[in-house]
Parts: C-alpha cells; structure tokens; sequence
C-alpha cells in the first residue's frame, strides 16, 4: 500500500522543489482492560496519514493530510510550499544551511511473541487472569489492569532519494490498586504506564503481568498502615521507577537543544544549559554516566534513524558528570554550534518533528543493592512515581513517590507512605554517591512526555540502576 | 463539509446494520494553520487536515468500537468494513453492566466563526510585533481554522458542532525565564486585539528590566493573576468526578466531606453554554446548559458520564469519560482591577503558575512554580521582579480561609491545548487575592 502513496508522492514532485520529504505514519492500536470486575468495552484504532515537508530557498513549510490519492498529495506538497514561501522571509534561521540526510534503509523492533499470532480470546484470559490475582477485600475500592499494544510502521521518503521503513511493535502491560480504610486512601501503580516497552506479548510475560495487581495490593495495603515519611535532609536512594522521571524532567529536558535555542519558552520551557556548557559543565558527580541509546533491545523509544532520517547511534551524553553532548537533531545541531545525537521526532503524522530524548539512560556503577543501602545511615528508599513538578528552566523541582521505606544504620527498616523530595538540578546530580551495578539496572520507559507547539506526545525509554543521592530534602505528606 | 461527511459516514454505518444491531458514529475533526514563533520570527509552519470517527457496534448490552482516519473516497467502505469485524468481536465480549446509550433522537446543529488564512494573519501578527523598529523576542503558536465535533445514531440522534477560530499564544521574552505571557482568541479575526495584546505585554515589560529580587521561602501575601488561577483550577477542575469521589481518589473530598471548605466568595460551575465546548459529549448525550459545582463554598455538584451514571444509578449530565470540567467558570468578585495592588498591600503580583501536581493529593496538597512575570509589590507598588519560586499550599485552603478576594473580572480563557488535535475547553475565571501563600523553594 506505502508503495503506491510514494510512486503518486514522487509523481507529484515539482521539479523546482530543493527539498521535499514524505513521512507516512501508519498507528494501529488496541486497549484491553478491566476496571472492578468489568471488561471495558473493546476499542482499537487505524490511523494512517503523512506529512510533506517542504524546503525551498530559506523557507520550510509543513502539510499533514491524511488523503494519499494523487490529488491529495499534490494539494499537501502545495500547501508546505506555499507556507515555506511565504515565511521564508521571517524564518528564524536560514534552512539552505541545513542539508537534510537522504538515508536509506529498514528497520523493526525484535518481537518473540507477536500480538497478532495470539487470538484475542487468549489475550482476554490474559487480563481476565491478571484481574483474578486480585482476592477480594473490602479495602480495595478502585482497580484496573490492563494490556495495550500499539504498533507503528513509519515509512521516509524524500526528494533526493531517500527511503527508510521503520516498524515498532510496543506493549503496555498495566495495573493499578487504590485502596482505602480508616480516612487513608493509597495508590500503587506502575507510575505513568511505566512498564511499556517495544516487543511482543514476551513484554507481559516478562514483567510478570498475571501476578502484578496482587503484587501491587501487597504494597498498597502495607502503605495503609505506614506511618507517614520523616521530614529532614537525608540520604534518598532511588529506585529505577523513579530514576525514569528523575533522569526524564532534570537531566533529558534541559539538554534538549530547542529549549535552550527559546524554541519552548512559551510552553514547555527553556533550560539552565547554556550552549557554552557543552565540553566543559560538571552536571554530575564523577558517577555519573548518562547516554542516549537507541539500541537498548526493549527499550520503548529504540530506533535506526531519527524523523529527519539521521542514523541514530549510541552517544554519551554526560561522561564522569561532564556535560559532552545534548539532545537536538540536524536542525538544531547546526543552529546550536555544538554536538548533538538523531533525537528529532514527531508524536505522529499530524505533527512536524522536534528535539525529542529518545531512550535516555544512566550507565550502571559497580555497587550492590546492599552495599548502597549499608552506606546510608538515615535516608529513604523510594519508588514509583506519583507526582512531578519543575521550573521552566528546570532547575527547581519537587517530586513524589508513591512507596517509600526507611534506612537506618545501613538496614531497611519500615515502609512510609507520602515520600517526596526536593531539589535543583544543578546541585542534585552533583550529590550522587553511589551507583548500583547490573544487578539494580532496570528498563523503563513511559508513552507520556508532553511537550511543543502544537502540542506532542512521544515515547520515551529510560534505563537506570539504583542510584543514592547524599543531603536531599525529603518530606511526608503532612510536612 | 465536514458535518455532511459525519452523516454520509453515519449512514454507511447503519446500512450495515443487521437485525438487533444499533450503531454510533462520533466525528472529531479539524483544518489548521499553525506557526511557531520564536525570536519574533518563524520557526516551524504549516497546516494539518485531519478527521477521524469512531464506529460503536451494539448488540443490545454488547458493543465494541474502532476509530479510523479518514482519508477519502473509499471511507463509507471503510467504515462499513469496520462495522462487519467489529461483529466479530462481539461474541467474546459479555455484556456491559455499565453502559448507558442515548436514545433520544435529538437533533444539534451549532456553527460559529470564520478563521482568517493563516499565513496572512500570521503575517500580520509578525509585523504587528516588529511595529515601532525592533523586532522582539516574541515566542510562541498561532493556531487558527475550523474544529468539528459530531455524533449520529442508529436512534435518529445527529448533533453537530463547528468553529472557526484563531488564537495566539505568546510571551514577549525579556530575558531567560523573565517574560510576559498573553493569550488572545476568538471566533473572527480581530487583529486589533492583538495589537492591543502586545502593546499591554510591551508596556508591563519594562518592569521586568528591574533587578530581580530573591525571597526567602515562607509564607506571603498574593495576586494570582486570572492565568495563575486558571492554572489552579486546571488541576482542580478534573476532581469534581463521581467516580472520582466514589473510589477515594478526588482530591477536593475534604471539601466534599465538609471536612474542609472553600469560602463562600467561591460559586463555580460547568458551563457549556457561556463557553466553546460542544453541547454533547463524545458519546453524544447533551450537556446541560450549566452543572453547578460549587455554591458559596459548599460542594453541590458532581459531573456523571454515562459509564458512572449506569455505575452509581445517577443521572447523566453530559461528562466525558474522565468527567473533567471542559468550560469551568469561576465567579468573579468585587476586588477592581484598580484596587489590586493597593489592596494587596505588600506581597507577591503572580501573572502565571506552572507545573502543578499534588504533593499529598488526600489533603489536596499541590505544589508549582510561579512563571514568566511575578513580582515583588511594596505598599501597593511594584518593586521588582521575582526569582521563580516553588509554592506547596493547599487549593482548598488558597480558596477558602486563604482567599480574601476576587477580582471583579472573569477572563475566558479558550484552551490552547492540542495534544492530537485542538481541544474545544475553556475556562472564566477571575484573578484572587490569597493570604499566607506557602513558598517552599
């Protein structure tokens, strides 16, 4: 079918284009669930359309239409033309300095166990069995578990010969427990669908979905009876679930080259980076290794090449908690002036790509789980987010758990509820004092980074092992 | 054009339907211009044509649905294709204890506004900026064209809803995080108002060339700006939720319970008819001119989708599935825009807050940050802008024992949101005047 849309795409070509691509998006997805008991009612969607992007002189414009008759495609190519026309004389910066990749080539996330071979009678049980784990309990007031997949088939094409089909299979396995006794209310989940990663139905398998609502009861209900989290500044040693976010808002954000170059001030922000950083700002302590890695197998953002059609490939992006490298694509490389990785993408064929962070991750260290807790004389394990909140140039920040257990003399000691902890980025990763090895390195990865105009969803990955970090602010509930 | 592709696709639907079978046909569409600004220039622009609709099967409790984008002239096929597979789901599926369908067969038609060619007004816009010499730094969206929203019925129901619009959000950046945001819109183009727009944001940006001034954290004395407490009761507005209250997890239940309370200066309510979302929802059940929320204080309201309706034996009143206030409207008080500063004495002018989650969403605990333009106020007079600071207060408390006043004007602010597509809410709400607002960072 895709060849069909780029045989009238390339019909369609004006000879007088510079420049000109095609990236047609293909989304299916489905949603299964059941919330207290009941099966939600079956949906599943087919999404197919494609942006034309057009360059020509200093000007680039964009036309997203979903109709890919010949007529359709001619009347989008026109549009970006005319839009790349009529703004090149206000563009921000010139665009016949950019010369965009032509790559060519194929690529698809490994799947064990496709979605597709298993009847959706069977994928069913899977939920219906999760859902059975759960015993009944009067303290349990609000639950779900659910089994979602999306897969993705991207297809590049551009004027100059370019032509790349990607394929991303993606699995969300999901629960969440609310429970409720004596004025208490807690929530265990897996914190922002923590869980999803590309794969096949193996994702399930391997994240042990049948047990995990009962799993999550267990916890939920020790944290009925918790006291609530101390107030002080202490130890915070955190788990990979919560590394997710930590690494996501105050390490992935403010390394994004647009938001340093303003592109995001009026919405998602702008940065403490600042471009003359690169090479030389210590972001962390000497612990702190942090790559981008599309090649990590599972994890949710992997791919070949970037939506301008980049090569992606491993980088460092903090080296011994040096700052080596950000987050931008061609564009802002050659805007910026300095290195970056092939991180530009869109949330779908609708949406013009942007400086995205991909898979973002912290290299392991060489310490056991026991060997960082035994170095903590009072400090908080916590895990699982539940609430996230930094500055626009992220800096302040405040973030909160939803399970947290005491450390005390080198021993983990009883569970609190509430845990939160703030601080500045500039200053936090530079107080980390241990990180955990293999052993403690985890996959995570969530569909729900929010970020430009018009406003885009993107799949982010987010690998981590335990990590400590020494003098944070922690808090409870009632602090 | 997009209402006639709505019925033509609904009736492909239902010549597809066999004995015992109903159907539903919800429409979501848009043609858009947009334009990112950044540096008073452009940085991405161009235009989005997309409609989708979404095909619910029913056999009788039984049902089940697909959404596909349309593309074209293969789309009744298409659709009639989807109601075939779709009936052969429904033998895996039991029936639905929970699900309510409207069946009166209502007939809703509201159209309103004529969007302006995009790169013409942004054009304009740019110039209208660059007025006066200096091009600024100026960041931000221009979004403008037609929204259409629709359902049909296998029971006769057709409601439709169409925009034309425009909005423009923007900061005028001073420097780093310093800078003044502004939001216009409407339903024709009216640039006058964006004129006027960046000649008050020019105008309030020369106070931001003052030193900056760093507080300590603690608690003080605060303006919210309409925009900062459009922020609040952004949070706030997705707690008014049956199910949200029946299941422990609604935030504002203090309220509820009357173990706490907002101040009786505060009344809000859902309204549809004061503001631009369509008066169905997306499973086409009509909304209510108004659901009154809050009435001097007193929690009085709940919004009931129809899942939670069928759930808690309830009448629907038109809530989405998530049961989220879509045109909140908070209402005003007495506090003049004049009286402003002199009544807030010495304290803080918040233009804007960012970020808000909770910090003990039981208590109804929210932190965030202060953004773009707060400032230091002495003696009823601006001293200096702020550094940006985290807050951690409760949003009952801020508006109730906190809440001295409200402003005597409401703003509506349109949603600018366009995650997927263009979203239709809005709020009106006044600016507030807050005692012992909690600084922590």
């Amino acid at each position: 079918m895709t060849d069909a849309v780029v045989r009238r795409f390339r019909d369609a070509l004006p000879a007088d284009l510079d420049f000109c691509s095609l990236r047609l998006v293909s989304t299916r997805s489905e949603s299964l669930s059941i919330r207290k008991g009941v099966l939600q009612p079956l949906h599943d969607s087919e999404d197919l359309g494609a942006m034309v992007t057009v360059r020509q002189g200093r000007g680039l414009g964009y036309a997203a239409t979903a109709d890919l008759s010949a007529a359709g495609l001619a009347a989008a190519i026109a549009r970006a033309r005319a839009w790349a026309e009529r703004t090149a004389a206000h563009a921000v910066f010139d665009h016949e300095r950019i010369v965009m990749p032509e790559p060519t080539g194929s690529w698809q996330s490994p799947v064990v166990k496709p979605w597709d071979d298993e009847p959706l009678a069977d994928k069913l049980a899977r939920v219906r069995a999760a859902a059975a784990s759960l015993p009944d309990d009067p303290r349990l007031v609000e639950w779900e578990v659910a089994l979602d997949r999306t897969r993705v088939e991207t297809r590049l094409v551009t004027s100059g010969g370019g032509d790349v089909t990607q394929v991303f299979d993606m699995v969300s396995p999901d629960a969440t427990v609310v429970v409720h006794a004596d004025g208490r209310t807690q929530t265990r989940s897996l914190g922002l669908r923590g869980h999803s990663r590309q794969g096949g139905l193996e994702v399930a398998d391997d994240v042990g979905f049948t047990g995990m609502p009962a799993r999550l009861l267990d916890s939920a209900l020790s944290l009925l009876s918790a006291p609530d989290c101390p107030s002080g500044r202490m130890d915070l040693l955190l788990a990979p679930d919560q590394m997710m976010l930590q690494i996501h808002e105050s390490i992935g954000h403010p390394l994004e080259l647009d938001r340093i170059l303003g592109d995001e001030r009026n919405y998602a922000g702008t940065s403490f980076v600042t471009l003359d950083m690169f090479g030389s700002y210590r972001y962390g302590s000497e612990l702190l290794d942090v790559t981008f890695d599309p090649g990590v197998p599972g994890e949710l953002a992997g791919y070949a090449w970037d939506d301008d059609g980049t090569p992606a490939e491993r980088q460092m992006l903090i080296r011994a908690g040096i700052l080596e490298r950000g987050l931008g694509g061609v564009v802002s490389q050659a805007r910026a002036g300095v290195p970056g990785v092939a991180c530009t993408r869109a949330a779908s064929w609708n949406r013009p790509p942007i400086d995205r962070m991909a898979n973002l991750n912290v290299e392991p260290g060489d310490s056991t789980l026991d060997e960082l807790v035994s170095r903590v004389e009072r400090g908080v394990l916590m895990r699982t987010n539940t609430s996230w909140s930094i500055d626009d140039s992220r800096n302040k920040f405040q973030f909160g758990c939803e399970w947290g257990q005491l450390i005390e003399d080198g021993e983990l000691k009883e569970v609190v509820r509430n845990p939160n902890y703030r601080g500045i980025s500039a200053t936090f990763w530079r107080n980390l004092s241990g990180v955990g090895d293999r052993s403690t390195f985890e996959v995570w990865g969530t569909p729900y980074c929010g970020k430009g105009e018009p406003n885009q969803l993107a799949r982010v990955g987010h690998a981590s092992p335990m990590c400590l970090f020494s003098d944070v602010d922690v808090f409870g509930g009632a602090a | 054009m997009m209402q006639q592709r709505l019925h033509d696709l609904a009736q492909a639907a239902f010549d597809a339907l066999q004995p015992g079978e109903d159907a539903t046909v919800s429409f979501a569409g848009e043609r858009t211009d947009f334009a990112r600004l950044n540096a008073g220039r452009v940085r991405q622009a161009g235009s989005v044509d997309q409609s989708d609709v979404t095909v619910r099967l029913l056999q009788g409790r039984r049902h089940a649905s697909r959404t596909l984008t349309l593309a074209g002239e293969g789309d009744p096929g298409r659709v009639a294709a989807a109601v075939a597979e779709l009936r052969q789901l429904l033998p895996l599926v039991p029936e639905d204890p929970h699900l309510s369908v409207h069946t009166e067969p209502v007939q809703q038609t509201s159209v309103l506004g004529t969007e302006p060619d995009g790169a013409e007004a942004v054009t304009a816009v740019l110039d209208m900026a660059a007025a006066g010499g200096e091009r600024p730094d100026l960041v931000g969206i221009w979004g403008s064209g037609r929204i259409g929203r629709g359902f049909a019925s296998s029971w006769g129901q057709r409601s439709w809803f169409e925009r034309g619009t425009w909005s423009l959000d923007f900061c005028l950046v001073h420097a780093g995080d310093k800078a003044v945001k502004r939001t216009v819109s409407g339903l024709e183009w009216a640039p006058e108002r964006v004129g006027q727009a960046l000649s008050t944001a020019r105008q309030e940006l020369v106070a931001l060339g003052r030193p900056v001034k760093t507080i300590a954290p603690g608690e003080y004395r605060a303006w919210l700006a309409p925009a900062a407490v459009d922020e609040l009761w952004s949070l706030l507005r997705r707690e008014f939720g049956e199910r949200g209250r029946r299941t422990q997890t609604a935030s504002i239940l203090p309220a509820v319970e009357g173990t706490q309370r907002f101040s009786p200066l505060v009344s809000a309510r859902e309204s549809v008819a004061t503001g631009v979302a369509p008066g169905f929802s997306g499973d086409g059940w009509p909304r209510p001119d108004a659901v009154e929320l809050v009435r001097a204080g007193a929690v009085v309201g709940s919004l009931v989708s129809s899942r939670s309706a069928k759930e808690y034996d309830l009448p629907c009143n038109g809530a989405g599935a998530w049961e989220s206030a879509e045109a909140l409207e908070l209402d005003p008080g007495t506090l003049a825009e004049a009286d402003v500063l002199p009544t807030l004495g010495t304290g803080l002018r918040v233009s804007d807050l960012w970020y808000l989650n909770y910090s003990d969403r039981q208590k109804c605990r929210v932190t965030g940050m202060t953004r773009f333009a707060t400032f230091w106020v002495e003696d009823g007079e601006i001293v200096a802008p702020l550094q940006v600071m985290r807050f951690d207060d409760s949003a009952i408390r801020l508006f109730g024992d906190g809440l001295v006043a409200l402003g005597a004007e409401a703003e509506l602010g349109m949603s600018t949101s366009t995650y997927f597509r263009r979203d239709t809410g809005s709020t009106r709400v006044p600016g507030a005047l807050v005692d012992g607002f909690r600084f922590t960072l």
